[in-house]
């Protein structure tokens, strides 16, 4: 894959969100702290992270859903935003390659609307100049696509239930057929039996479509099946990216480590049999976070170095990338 | 300690439980005939998706049912007496003090106002009339340094909303053992916590159960927390239990094609290579127009005629009481029965 072309190229990204501070000085949320990372066409980059940790943020900045703080994204060779020299495009040509899947899928659906006029706004906005039989046999082909019955065009989201909902939202992504789409925990709200029929129909559409996907979940088991390469975030910061097989067995980051070791395997023996590097305390407040490397409050290895200097993500072994003082290349 | 350590019998015993809530739409049979016993120093796991019942049934247990939900058959024995004959009264003295409950999000479950050190004395104190105040708070102080609440003096003064979510999670455990009960059900308590602090809850719950020499109730829609934390297990799908037994039965021998489904379906990091994942087709019941026959019948793989039209009883597969209600099972039985009278 070493051939494979960059499709979205982020580069040192910062999204801080204003908060109310003390009189006279302004706080920042720094959601996103310098994060960089590429996509390559057609494969699927993961991102995994705790409540908080600012993937959610970042998924939504790369689409600029969110105006970025400073950074630049660039994508297919054309720079989309930054901040040096001030380039910030019209993102609404781009919202016809670039889609999103959100979390929950009832709150992201409108419920004065029916489903057809849902999946059929897209299509409307981005004036495919198409006659209203061909709009409707296209809602009715997306509809299908996605497993929903196509008479279901004209039922109210309420009348689904949450896979289904998941299902149209999916099926809304689609229809101004993207090249990427940002999947914001496109799983986490459904049932647990549900969850293996949409990874399955997410991974057949990325066949059929050729689809980029930056799939975004707090569950490491699925993000590790669906994705061909995995970043791992902590309170705003990239701290490790590397293949998702690589990074599973072989995690650089303390903070990996103790990540992969408490999820909890569907097996007895091998889950209780297993050794475990239990953190401590809490994630701090993105508020106020710890100088230097942001991890080091809690990390068994930190040094004075780690209290003072924030380490960059730097190639530890060919394609794995670590953001740890202590990790040598 | 009223228990002695080792003594091994049963705490509770849970016979055919109905509960059904009665809605403008009609009957939903939330809990549908579920039976199981617990022991003492036993971690019983029940497992489901949502709408399962799993949470309704706990909420029987405890008398927590509320309008329009109705517990309408069988039996609830807590050591020998029979919970469901209880008045208001003494349900009100039973929780708390020999039974009590965690919930999956300790923020809603917290009164904003008190502080914790005052809800954790308050729940001593309703059931312990002849602990003083100064007592109480000394004892709150303990418990919250048992669960592992750092400078817990200082804390024992703050707010909910001052604690993380963890940390919430910590000190509504403390709250739920302080007048050490018997039996602890704990709906869901790590589902709106992270995995690292999951972690830090699960091995919390490990040690304070040895400790304080308590059965547990763990209800859970997660596999690899079963896996850790259970002794034995309880599939439940749409208010029955399809299949019951140890955790390893359940996990290495599963019988009930829902309970197999499941663990196919699930993604694991121990897997190797990319293989694609075995969904279980279909949508959850709804349980407003329940299946005639098996509840599973519609999403079943092996589904047979007799599925269609009469629920599967519940049979016993193997030792250590693994049962499953699958007629797959009872044909499989009847086989092994025919077998043996021709031999």
């Amino acid at each position: 894959m070493a051939e494979a072309k960059k499709l979205l190229e982020v580069h040192r990204l910062r999204k801080y969100f204003p908060v109310k501070g003390k009189l006279f000085r302004k706080q920042y949320v720094q959601a996103v702290e310098s994060v960089s990372f590429d996509v390559y066409r057609g494969e699927t980059l993961g991102l995994v992270g705790e409540s908080g940790c600012g993937k959610t943020t970042l998924g939504r900045t790369v689409l600029r859903l969110y105006e970025p703080t400073s950074g630049s994204i660039v994508y297919d060779g054309v720079p989309l935003f930054d901040s040096e020299k001030k380039t910030a495009v019209n993102m609404l040509p781009y919202r016809k390659k670039m889609q999103i899947i959100f979390q929950d899928p009832s709150a992201s659906l409108d419920p004065r609307m029916t489903v057809g006029e849902i999946v059929g706004e897209g299509l409307d906005v981005h004036g495919q100049g198409l006659s209203k039989t061909e709009r409707e046999e296209r809602i009715k082909e997306l509809l299908d696509r996605v497993g929903l019955n196509t008479e279901h065009a004209n039922r109210f989201p309420h009348e689904f239930s949450g896979g289904q909902q998941q299902r149209v939202g999916i099926a809304r992504a689609l229809a101004v057929s993207p090249e990427f789409i940002v999947c914001d925990e496109p799983i986490s709200a459904l049932d647990v039996s549900i969850q293996s029929q949409v990874v399955n129909m997410l991974e057949d559409l990325q066949e059929e479509r050729g689809l980029t996907y930056l799939f975004i979940a707090h569950d490491i088991s699925v993000v590790r099946h669906i994705s061909r390469r995995i970043g791992v975030m902590y309170l705003g910061c990239m701290v490790e990216l590397a293949e998702s097989y690589e990074l599973c067995s072989k995690p650089l980051h303390p903070y990996t480590q103790s990540l992969l070791s408490a999820v909890p395997l569907p097996d007895p023996e091998k889950t209780r049999a297993r050794k475990r590097v239990v953190l401590e305390g809490d994630i701090p407040s993105p508020l106020n976070p710890p100088g230097g490397c942001r991890f080091h409050t809690r990390c068994r290895f930190a040094t004075e170095k780690c209290r003072q200097v924030m380490p960059e993500l730097k190639e530890a072994a060919p394609g794995h990338f670590c953001a740890c003082h202590e990790v040598q290349p | 300690m009223s228990n002695l350590q080792g003594e091994d019998r049963v705490l509770l015993e849970v016979k055919d439980l109905r509960v059904s809530f009665f809605t403008h739409a009609g009957e939903v049979k939330a809990v549908d005939g579920i039976s199981y016993t617990l022991r003492t120093n036993e971690v019983m796991g029940i497992v489901g998706e949502s709408g399962s019942g799993k949470s309704v049934e706990a909420y029987a247990i405890m008398g927590l049912l509320q309008n329009p939900g109705k517990v309408i058959g069988g039996s609830v024995r807590f050591d020998g007496e029979d919970l469901l004959s209880y008045n208001q009264n003494q349900m009100a003295d039973f929780r708390g003090s020999r039974a009590a409950m965690i919930f999956q999000n300790p923020m809603t479950c917290m009164n904003p106002v008190y502080t914790v050190g005052d809800q954790l004395m308050e729940a001593l104190r309703s059931h312990r009339k002849d602990i003083s105040r100064a007592e109480a708070r000394k004892r709150a102080i303990e418990m919250l340094e048992q669960v592992g609440i750092n400078n817990a003096d200082k804390r024992v003064d703050q707010y909910p909303h001052e604690f993380s979510g963890g940390m919430r999670q910590r000190a509504m455990i403390a709250m739920a053992l302080i007048c050490n009960p018997e039996l602890l059900i704990a709906d869901e308590p790590t589902t709106a916590l992270d995995v690292t602090i999951q972690e830090q809850i699960l091995e919390l719950m490990k040690t304070l159960k040895g400790r304080n020499n308590m059965s547990i109730i763990f209800i859970t829609h997660n596999l690899g927390v079963v896996a850790e934390i259970c002794d034995r297990v309880s599939v439940m799908y749409a208010g029955h239990i399809v299949e019951q037994g140890t955790v390893n039965d359940i996990f290495y021998n599963p019988q009930h094609p829902y309970t197999k489904g499941l663990l196919a379906s699930m993604p694991r990091m121990d897997m190797i290579g990319h293989e694609r994942l075995i969904p279980i087709e279909g949508t959850p019941v709804d349980l407003l127009d329940p299946p005639k026959g098996c509840s599973f019948g519609p999403r079943c793989k092996n589904c047979m005629k007799i599925c269609l039209n009469n629920p599967p009883p519940a049979v016993t597969v193997g030792e250590n009481g693994h049962s499953c209600a699958c007629w797959l099972q009872v044909q499989e039985m009847l086989k092994q029965k025919e077998a043996e009278q021709h031999g």
